[in-house]
């Protein structure tokens, strides 16, 4: 179980208006979704945000892991519904408008008046929830004991949790429980739940004595208990969310139970149950994205490591808040990797080569990273043949599937990157079963080029034309960074003969900004250089800031390098309009309130020392040091309300129509 | 990954005299009783590399290294032989074999190499660059032995030691200037143009080149074709293309395979035009920077076609330290690299060391109060008589050594018969050699077959059966 997740989830209101959920499509008669909505769907309805059918054409909509979770002070911060857009799935307005009733319900009726006025607001539930925070706690409690529930776990954790956040995220449960008993998926996750807790009590207590004597088919068993558990804990609090998972509860808590019974006759239908859920996850993983991989999950990432081709040598004096996040010692990949460079058959040599160059930064930046990887790819297409008795989309799906992981293992993945993955996995799997493999092969290369054409190339020609009407004479342009885009817009409106200064603001370690004003200078601007830590002093003279993005979130919120938001910060303060230049393709559905939870770290030694200046090495040695953590972000997270602007291929867009572009055009069945 | 390996294996060589005869070429001289050859086809078998191509000069070498191959390498590895003459340089071995490459890229490496550099890695950084070559450098290793004594000493005296001054970039991965040792005398030339281009030059002279390149297929070809004349690689082909590095008459070079098979043209152009406009981003090695006119300053505006870069790039792969990398090159580096590889460096022997850091064949025969000290080794059916004192010394198969012999610092090939009462120091003993009785050696090199009479002493001379 996961409450805090769960409940910071439901806190946000901007989760709930992502925007993927197409106003006009009706709800479709799901089995689950009918049946949780007669009661449940008050409250349960409110975590999903998203019909079904919706969540379907969507799978990042669904994904867990990406969205956001706000520190829990946020709670009270949060926009109230006055913020709330007026843009409702229609299912959730019927679901109100039949009225789906829970004591909970009424509760906050004799509560707060606000919650009266519209119920159905979800936003209006969590913001009260979050703001009788404390002092309601007690009545909370009280409901959850009158309510008509056997599950003990749930008043536990309601006495248990002090704050308002976990008192929501039980709300979600009690949702799960209230719901009719003839959903048989239902009644398997509380059994094991049961069952979990005790194997793990059992685990507890035993310890390794455990381990050690169990026999193999025990171990098994109680390994499935575990994932089951997991899994069931998983999915009853995010159960209501993603209705979808819900089938796949149920084999998962069946099959344990049947684990339960410690008999070895079982084992042939064990597999079989195992493959079945096997086939489920896969199918699971082709519409929802795995998770992101959490590093501080130290059995995950065991297992990933196993699997990975790259040895990789984990630092040390991570900084706490960011464990999560994959850090390896600087320097010892590279030679890893070009010692195996012929063992590696399975890697096609672009790909390698592609791997290889963002191992050592030889290409950064999203775009070009980004074709770099899908020019690989259409390498490795051009080389492929189906071997024997397999078929070309799946073999072909599992291969690219393999070269990303390998490009992860190398870095982590761009934004900008994921979705040209997803791209082209949709085109192989869309292929026509009546294609030879020839034509296939052609067409998904034809593909390649034309969405990097479009995306790319003819996407920033399209920004540069929309960016250039914003540039008038006199004006003082300032960027951060380098951005291929921006740079392509500085010189087009100097081309057009326009009149204008260039501030260049750089920030350490990366100084990409300088590569970015020797290119200018030997076009002939007129530039200023200077570095982060003078903006103040130079945003007086600025008319207009003009900045790349690595993603733009749905929120409005833009991933950028780092030092992105302090400059937006200040131009917001100075007054001066920020434009954002991030090509549609890389808008990204998921949302993020900071840059903590999804982020890159980078080198750490990039930061302890400075270059040319041999006698600031107080930090030598500092790996040494148990007090002494380094931390080098290389992304942030800026607010949407600094932006003033986003330009994009599709024109000029405040940072709130972002859904809306997510919307009509970021959908892999119309990227091309 | 498409990598073809030629293996260029030299037969007579001058400076091995007198170890290197009709019968023994260069490349089955055995370093710890193992073919020199052998150390470079195992390194490039444990990197998963089985398709050889091993060029050999001269027809006697030719059949000789064939048949070793044949009966080793059974099953092992996929190895074709070709023949070149012996007057040709190893530009013109390449020149034979070369209609046989088909593989994007080709690695070159001598036979003489003894080394546990991944070709890998070399390999990897010349992908990673799109380089035309790439050629591995490492750290010129320490000449003579720093606990020998006195062997080795006259090698010494004879051979300055004199390796490549190379200059490289401030990241240390292209090569800016390569001089052979030799050619230096007062002065070298440095190109205005590459110093300019890349800011900075690095000029080393510790580094010794490895003979282990890499090359781009195409642009071999197109060179060995193109230039008759050319007769070594390091001599020839190696300093032509980092001298014509900026000014690149490659027509194969950044005519890349995949414009071939583009779809619509317009989106082709398009793609290439914004990648050639956005190299950067990245660090931008020297040439990249060059051919996109950023040193210059007056770049066209017009030329944002990517046939208009007339660069190639010449990279180099610095071994690290820690690495051992040797050539077989001389009677001294043959001396050191036996020394390391039963010594420091054992690990490149592949055999397995006894408790005593020694190895004797199970069916080796010691007498009484026969002494073998660590760092020796004593292979099949060699028999030794009573109170002999081995020390650091390597002694082949089926040599016969009396009684109350001391051998110090020093090689003694197969079937060698030393008889009581020897001393052998800092010396080679080749195969089928006589030492009669109360012979002593110091510093010297018998060739094969020579007999050494009762009670000479010889100290720093080297013999040849006439």
């Amino acid at each position: 179980m996961d409450p805090r997740r769960v409940s910071r989830t439901v806190i946000d209101p901007m989760v709930r208006t992502v925007g993927f959920n197409a106003p006009g499509a009706p709800p479709p008669p799901q089995p689950h979704q009918s049946i949780q909505s007669g009661t449940a769907e008050s409250v349960a309805g409110l975590v999903s945000s998203s019909p079904p059918s919706v969540s379907d054409i969507d799978p990042v909509g669904n994904s867990l892991s990406p969205v956001m979770i706000p520190p829990p002070n946020h709670a009270s911060v949060v926009p109230l519904p006055g913020a709330v857009p007026t843009q409702m799935s229609p299912l959730r307005m019927n679901d109100s408008r039949t009225g789906s009733y829970s004591p909970l319900e009424s509760l906050l009726e004799t509560l707060s008046p606000r919650s009266r006025v519209n119920v159905s607001e979800f936003a209006d539930e969590t913001t009260v929830l979050g703001l009788i925070g404390k002092s309601g706690r007690g009545i909370l409690e009280k409901t959850a004991s009158s309510l008509p529930v056997s599950n003990g776990e749930l008043m536990e954790a309601a006495t248990v949790g002090g704050r308002s956040l976990r008192m929501t995220s039980n709300l979600t449960k009690v949702s799960v429980v209230n719901m009719p008993m003839d959903i048989p998926g239902i009644e398997f996750i509380e059994k094991g739940k049961g069952a979990s807790v005790d194997v793990q009590k059992e685990r507890e207590s035993g310890g390794k004595k455990l381990k050690e004597k169990t026999s193999k088919a025990e171990r098994r068993a109680i390994q499935e208990a575990q994932r089951a558990a997991k899994a069931s804990a998983k999915n009853a609090g995010t159960a209501s969310k993603n209705p979808k998972q819900q089938p796949k509860i149920a084999k998962n808590s069946q099959k344990k139970d049947n684990l339960q019974i410690p008999s070895k006759s079982l084992a042939s239908e064990k597999n079989d149950a195992e493959r079945l859920l096997e086939k489920d996850r896969k199918r699971d993983g082709s519409l929802v994205p795995q998770p992101r991989m959490q590093f501080d999950d130290k059995h995950r990432v065991e297992k990933a490591k196993r699997r990975s081709v790259v040895n990789r040598c984990e630092a040390r004096n991570i900084v706490e808040l960011f464990r999560h996040l994959p850090q390896y010692v600087h320097g010892t990949q590279l030679p890893e990797l070009e010692s195996k460079f012929f063992k590696l058959d399975a890697i096609h040599p672009s790909v390698y080569k592609v791997g290889m160059q963002y191992l050592t930064g030889d290409v950064m930046g999203g775009n070009a990273r980004c074709m770099a990887m899908l020019l690989a790819f259409r390498d490795a297409i051009k080389d492929y043949s189906t071997p024997s008795e397999k078929t070309l989309v799946r073999d072909l799906t599992a291969k690219i599937g393999s070269y990303v992981s390998f490009l992860i293992e190398c870095r982590p993945l761009s934004i900008s990157m994921g979705n040209a993955i997803r791209f082209l996995k949709n085109r192989i799997a869309k292929l026509p079963v009546t294609l030879s493999e020839a034509e296939a092969k052609i067409n998904l290369q034809s593909d390649i080029d034309h969405f990097i054409n479009e995306k790319i190339v003819i996407a920033d020609k399209a920004i540069v034309e929309h960016a250039i009407t914003k540039i008038s004479d006199g004006d003082v342009l300032l960027t951060h960074g380098s951005s291929c885009v921006v740079e392509m817009i500085l010189l087009s409106a100097f081309e057009q003969g326009k009149q204008f200064r260039v501030i260049i603001v750089d920030s350490r370690p990366k100084l990409e900004g300088k590569m970015l004003l020797r290119r200018l200078i030997a076009k002939g601007l007129s530039c200023t250089y200077t570095h982060i830590n003078a903006i103040s002093y130079i945003m007086h003279e600025v008319t207009r800031v003009f900045l790349g993005a690595a993603s733009v979130l749905c929120n409005g919120a833009v991933y950028s390098r780092v030092g992105t938001a302090c400059v937006a910060m200040v131009a917001h303060a100075f007054r001066v309009p920020v434009m954002i230049c991030c090509e549609a393709y890389k808008f990204e559905t998921r949302v993020q309130l900071d840059s903590i939870c999804s982020n890159e770290l980078g080198d750490p030694n990039a930061i302890s020392k400075v270059p040319g200046r041999k006698d600031l090495n107080h930090l030598e040695n500092w790996s040494d040091s148990e007090n002494l953590q380094l931390l080098n972000l290389t992304y942030d997270a800026t607010p949407s309300d600094y932006i003033s602007m986003i330009i994009t291929d599709y024109g000029m867009v405040p940072p709130t129509s972002v859904p809306v572009i997510v919307r009509e055009y970021c959908r892999e069945q119309i990227w091309i | 990954m498409n990598f073809q390996v030629v293996v260029l294996v030299g037969g007579a060589s001058k400076t091995l005299t007198p170890l290197v005869s009709k019968d023994v070429p260069k490349a089955l001289l055995p370093v710890a009783n193992r073919p020199v050859l052998s150390y470079v086809l195992e390194l490039l078998e444990s990197n998963e590399l089985k398709d050889l191509i091993v060029v050999v000069q001269g027809q006697d070498a030719a059949v000789k290294v064939g048949s070793w191959i044949s009966s080793a390498y059974a099953d092992r590895l996929n190895v074709e032989v070709a023949t070149v003459a012996e007057d040709l340089g190893t530009a013109g071995a390449l020149r034979v074999v070369a209609p046989h490459l088909v593989a994007n890229d080709v690695m070159v490496v001598s036979g003489d190499l003894v080394t546990d550099v991944s070709p890998g890695a070399l390999a990897a950084a010349h992908r990673r660059h799109d380089a035309v070559v790439t050629a591995l450098l490492c750290p010129a290793p320490v000449s003579g032995a720093s606990d020998s004594g006195a062997s080795g000493g006259k090698d010494k005296a004879k051979k300055q030691v004199r390796y490549n001054i190379v200059g490289l970039d401030p990241t240390q991965q292209f090569l800016l200037l390569l001089a052979a040792g030799t050619e230096i005398e007062k002065d070298i030339r440095v190109q205005k143009s590459i110093l300019r281009a890349a800011g900075q030059m690095e000029i080393r002279a510790d580094l010794m080149d490895a003979h282990l390149y890499a090359f781009k297929r195409s642009a071999l070809q197109e060179i060995l074709v193109a230039n008759e004349k050319f007769q070594s690689i390091r001599q020839d082909i190696l300093p032509y293309l980092v001298r014509s590095q900026l000014r690149s008459e490659l027509s194969s070079n950044y005519q890349s395979d995949m414009e071939e098979s583009w779809h619509g043209k317009d989106t082709v152009q398009n793609i290439q035009t914004w990648r050639s406009q956005h190299q950067a981003g990245a660090r931008l090695s020297f040439p990249d920077l060059h051919s996109l006119g950023f040193n210059d300053g007056n770049r066209k505006v017009n030329d944002h076609l990517p046939a208009t870069r007339k660069s190639h790039k010449c990279c180099a792969y610095i071994a690290s330290k820690s690495t051992y990398c040797a050539r077989v090159n001389s009677v001294q580096s043959f001396c050191d690299i036996t020394r390391d590889v039963i010594g420091d460096s054992s690990h490149l022997s592949g055999y397995s060391f006894s408790l005593q850091n020694n190895i004797i064949h199970p069916s080796a025969q010691l007498g009484i109060k026969t002494t073998v000290g660590p760092q020796c080794m004593l292979d099949e059916g060699s028999q030794l008589g009573d109170k002999c004192s081995v020390k650091r010394s390597v002694i082949g198969r089926h040599c016969r050594i009396g009684s109350n012999v001391k051998i110090v610092n020093s090689i003694v090939m197969n079937h060698v018969t030393i008889e009581d009462g020897c001393l052998v120091q800092g010396s080679i003993v080749c195969s089928n050699v006589q030492l009669q009785e109360h012979a002593v050696l110091k510093d010297c090199q018998i060739g094969a077959g020579y007999v050494v009479t009762a009670g000479s002493e010889y100290k720093a001379e080297s013999f040849t059966k006439k």
